[in-house]
């Protein structure tokens, strides 16, 4: 909300750019800026990533501990996503407790890799409705360039695909650690999130910081490993055509293909 | 898997509740509601019941939120502690924000800011009974609350879910079937204008399941706009005048 000549300025700069089929970095409407992924950042997580999409950098780490399933899921391990926006990481962001889009940020994260049942929870069960393995996938934005959901969304997954599980055996009906055992995560499939922003009549894909100040609105598309649709969500003031939205699913599932095979060589 | 899909759905595909695969629940709106808010709407949608009610345009408190070129719009969509089954602890929680949000990205789209430089349009919802697509069924009750507050709107916000039930594509996801079922996907349509203003998703859907699904929440979108448009009539135009 800060800037708003400045973000007029800008608006009606991108627009003619768009207008003539170029975006204000010389990308394609459809292209994603480099993605680069680099994994094992922090050797006392149990997996760790640190992803660069342009500007935009994220450093996950992967926490696995035992826990107690939650009441009405007890055959299921646990897993939560979340996500925060350091106050190193843009000059707007402020330490304390969440905003909205913050909230909504890690909501979105979880939501993808959680709905796209990336990670097999019945493989985390060590004692049915009373012990399982829980795992916490925490990402910190440490540079805001846009786009922070799929950034998030790309560490996240990282990070999970570097991590190795620790072994825990039950012993009196409680888990105990077995120093020098580990496996891989039980992976079922791999989550590509891909955010779309409509500015006037066009949708670009990874929009940056300043295509976000002035879009019009956003979409998050998740898709998994066999092409299905499993997680959306719509963003900013205004709306979409369903014609768009039909477009941006389509354009979610080509993009989505391309960074999938980027995970691959993780695996 | 196999168990829960005889429950949630028989042979003939009708669904637990009794309902076909593209039936609404009930739904009734009324309006004007609440007599210190400057517009409200009451509505029971299914098991749900919700109040909605909008204050504005006003004074921007905190001040340095105003925007001196448009209004701007707020939205607090909150639970009664007991509107679930198990008491809800009454802060509001991550997902109570979030869907806050939605809602008034949903709506904003809808109303005419421009008009209102430095003030606050506060749209306030209480769902008092939740049953499942109660975002959807709030977006409805504060489309109306914002119309009968006098807001200059450039269309109504209609909201219905889809989803997906037992591997159909089902209109009007109950609580059940969105605990147990595959596929949820809230929607929210200015109907004359044919722009879709919130859409989520979580489940699994093949690339044609999502254009079906998404027209199948369309579809209830524009049946829940009448029933909107008819509660707006009953109040204003009572003796028939147009």
């Amino acid at each position: 909300m800060n800037s708003l000549i400045l973000d007029q300025l800008k608006r009606d700069k991108i627009l003619d750019l768009l207008k003539t089929g170029k975006r204000i970095d010389g990308r394609a409407l459809d292209e994603q800026r480099p993605l680069i992924i680099e994994t094992g950042v922090i050797p006392k997580a149990n997996g760790s990533a640190r992803v660069k999409l342009g500007d935009t950098e994220i450093i996950t780490g992967v926490k696995i501990q035992p826990d107690k399933p939650f009441p009405d899921l007890g055959d299921k391990g646990i897993l939560i996503c979340t996500a925060e926006i350091l106050p190193l990481a843009d000059p707007n962001a402020e330490p304390g407790p969440p905003n909205e889009e913050v909230i909504e940020l890690a909501r979105v994260v979880d939501r993808g890799i959680r709905e796209t049942e990336m990670i097999d929870l019945h493989k985390l069960v060590l004692i049915e409705d009373k012990s399982v393995i829980g795992m916490f996938i925490d990402s910190s934005v440490i540079d805001s360039g846009g786009n922070l959901f799929d950034a998030c969304s790309y560490a996240s997954v990282a990070g999970i695909l570097s991590c190795t599980v620790p072994k825990y055996e039950i012993q009196n009906e409680a888990p105990v650690l077995v120093e020098g055992v580990t496996s891989k995560p039980p992976i079922k499939t791999l989550p590509v999130s891909v955010t779309m922003a409509r500015i006037g009549d066009h949708i670009v894909v990874d929009p940056t910081k300043d295509e976000e100040s002035c879009m019009d609105a956003r979409i998050t598309i998740t898709t998994n490993s066999d092409g299905n649709i499993c997680a959306v969500q719509k963003g900013g003031s205004d709306g979409f055509t369903a014609e768009q939205l039909l477009q941006c699913s389509e354009m979610a599932l080509d993009v989505g293909r391309k960074i999938r095979k980027q995970f691959e060589k993780l695996m | 898997m196999v168990k829960t899909m005889t429950q949630l759905m028989t042979e003939d595909g009708i669904r637990c509740d009794g309902r076909r695969l593209d039936e609404l629940r009930n739904i009734s709106i009324k309006v004007g509601v609440l007599k210190n808010a400057d517009g409200s709407a009451y509505i029971e949608f299914g098991k749900n019941k919700i109040l909605a009610g909008v204050f504005g345009p006003r004074d921007v408190h905190p001040k340095h939120m105003a925007n001196p070129d448009s209004g701007i719009l707020r939205c607090r969509y909150h639970m009664s502690p007991f509107s679930v089954t198990e008491r809800k602890n009454p802060a509001p929680s991550r997902r109570e924000i979030e869907i806050s949000k939605v809602i008034k990205e949903a709506l904003q789209p809808a109303v005419i800011l421009k008009d209102y430089p430095r003030t606050v349009i506060d749209v306030f919802i209480e769902v008092l009974q939740a049953d499942g697509g109660s975002r959807c069924a709030a977006l409805d009750a504060a489309a109306v609350a914002l119309a009968d507050a006098g807001i200059p709107m450039r269309d109504l916000v209609s909201a219905c879910a889809a989803g997906k039930v037992a591997d159909r594509i089902v209109l009007d996801v109950n609580n059940e079937e969105d605990q147990e079922g595959q596929a949820d996907m809230p929607v929210a349509l200015m109907p004359n204008m044919g722009k879709i203003t919130l859409l989520q998703l979580d489940g699994m859907l093949k690339p044609e399941e999502f254009k079906t699904c998404m027209q199948t929440a369309l579809v209830g979108c524009k049946r829940v706009y009448e029933v909107q448009r008819k509660a707006l009539m009953e109040k204003y135009f009572q003796n028939g005048e147009q």
